[in-house]
């Protein structure tokens, strides 16, 4: 019960910290892939597809993600759908992910000057062919630095898994403390280790954001 | 027999009225200028040709397209219409050569080796073929409506619109893009052209209409320049002067 931090600890938290690092990409590229998905469908033309991404955005938006696990893992299980803790807390980062990494996107899109568009559609190409080859690579270049930036919330939103006891950075840290009693100490080295994998996402961001401002603009020179 | 024909065309913008009963027609190989004050409707008028407007009333025919028709395919009618706007829109992350080849690429079909020779054909016509490689932020704004005007060219349209292509740009920068134009006319392109520019308009355009309050004021050749006959267009000449 008493016995001090050892090394045996430290191994633990730090799989826990590669177990955050794994659910936070699944995060990533599983809400990247909705959010691309949900941003299209937010400038869509056709109406009925705007609604419906429009209220899954402002659904997941109105709920906890504290409860989006729960109905995950114990609301799936009740019903005979039993998943394993990883796979339960990575549906929810993915539909909790996409909601908000697709407003982001979305915004970016409609940050391309409106004259762009009409500049592609009067060389006859196509609604997909503008979208493709003229808006989204623009986008894109808009998108990286608040993306990066967003990156660092999957990362501490994922301490949110341990309440389905899916055993990641924070949950570790819960069972060592258990065992030690030395809070102060294990949360301490806890936050330490989420700095570690936050900070570089939130340097790299701000970098983006630099580079971004200080790249002459064509539309400016051109308004 | 006109390539572009508009009849009796009408058009609001809520309220405002700003094509009122407008009908010309252009000839091919013509260059038709229209003048006339800022929301006269000259912009609109230009911009109805190719469908980026929709009018209330009346029938534009271009090209053998029925651009009054909800039905038309857009795409058709974009194939041989070019058009070359004020603020250049370039597409700024790509090269000027890139800028050029992507319609005929992805909207003509052309293979890569033939976009590319049209690419330096155009690229010439316009005086820029030491400038393929830049992006849009590494040219001067003449250079870069040249790109613009070089980018329309390569769909090989049968009919070019500008839409007040120079007013952006400064005084020395005008000229370049002036001639590389008055070239594109002494080829024989079909053009229908906004400007303010009063002695292009005299000197390289066969017909120029003076357009007021939405309407048709004055039509004619050079030499409606030297005499106006009603007031409005004199007093629109004489404060240009």
């Amino acid at each position: 019960m008493n016995s001090a931090f050892n090394h045996n600890h430290l191994f633990f938290l730090l799989q826990g910290a590669g177990w955050t690092l794994t659910l936070s990409l699944m995060a990533f590229v599983g809400g990247g892939l909705v959010g691309f998905i949900v941003a299209l469908c937010r400038v869509s033309s056709i109406g009925p597809v705007r609604w419906m991404s429009s209220a899954y955005v402002q659904l997941v938006q109105g709920t906890p993600l504290l409860i989006l696990m729960f109905l995950a893992y114990f609301g799936l299980s009740i019903v005979g759908l039993s998943l394993p803790a990883l796979v339960a807390a990575g549906i929810s980062m993915t539909i909790y992910v996409g909601a908000y990494i697709g407003e982001i996107w979305r915004g970016c899109i409609q940050a391309v000057p409106r004259t762009q568009w009409e500049a592609a559609e009067c060389l006859a190409l196509s609604r997909a062919q503008r979208m493709r080859l003229v808006i989204l690579p623009q986008a894109l270049r808009i998108a990286t630095p608040p993306t990066v930036g967003f990156m660092v919330q999957i990362v501490k939103n994922t301490s949110l898994a341990s309440v389905v006891g899916f055993v990641e950075l924070t949950r570790a840290g819960q069972v060592v403390n258990n065992s030690l009693f030395e809070p102060f100490v294990v949360y301490m080295l806890v936050a330490g280790l989420y700095f570690l994998l936050c900070f570089p996402l939130s340097w790299l961001s701000r970098q983006l954001e630099r580079r971004l401002l200080v790249a002459p603009r064509l539309e400016v020179a051109a308004a | 027999m006109s390539i572009i024909l508009l009849d009796n065309v009408h058009k609001s913008f809520g309220a405002l009225k700003v094509m009122d009963g407008v009908s010309f027609g252009v000839e091919k190989g013509e260059v038709f200028a229209i003048i006339g004050r800022s929301g006269s409707g000259k912009s609109t008028a230009l911009r109805c040709i190719d469908r980026l407007e929709r009018i209330d009333q009346g029938r534009i025919l271009v090209a053998g397209h029925e651009v009054s028709d909800p039905a038309l395919d857009l795409r058709q009618l974009r194939r041989d219409v070019g058009i070359v706007f004020q603020s250049y829109n370039l597409f700024p992350h790509l090269t000027a050569a890139e800028n050029i080849a992507l319609a005929p690429r992805h909207s003509k079909n052309k293979t890569r080796a033939e976009a590319a020779e049209l690419t330096e054909r155009v690229l010439a016509q316009v005086g820029l073929s030491d400038k393929a490689r830049s992006y849009p932020e590494q040219l001067s704004g003449g250079q870069q409506q040249r790109v613009a005007i070089a980018r329309s060219l390569a769909m090989e349209p049968k009919v070019m619109l500008f839409d007040e292509v120079t007013s952006a740009l400064d005084p020395q920068l005008t000229g370049e893009v002036l001639k590389v134009m008055a070239d594109l006319a002494a080829n024989g392109m079909t053009m229908v052209l906004v400007t303010h520019e009063m002695a292009f308009a005299r000197n390289v355009a066969h017909t120029t209409l003076f357009m007021h309050q939405g309407r048709i004021w004055e039509q004619g050749g050079p030499e409606m320049f030297d005499r106006p006959q009603t007031k409005e267009l004199q007093q629109f000449l004489g404060a240009g002067v």
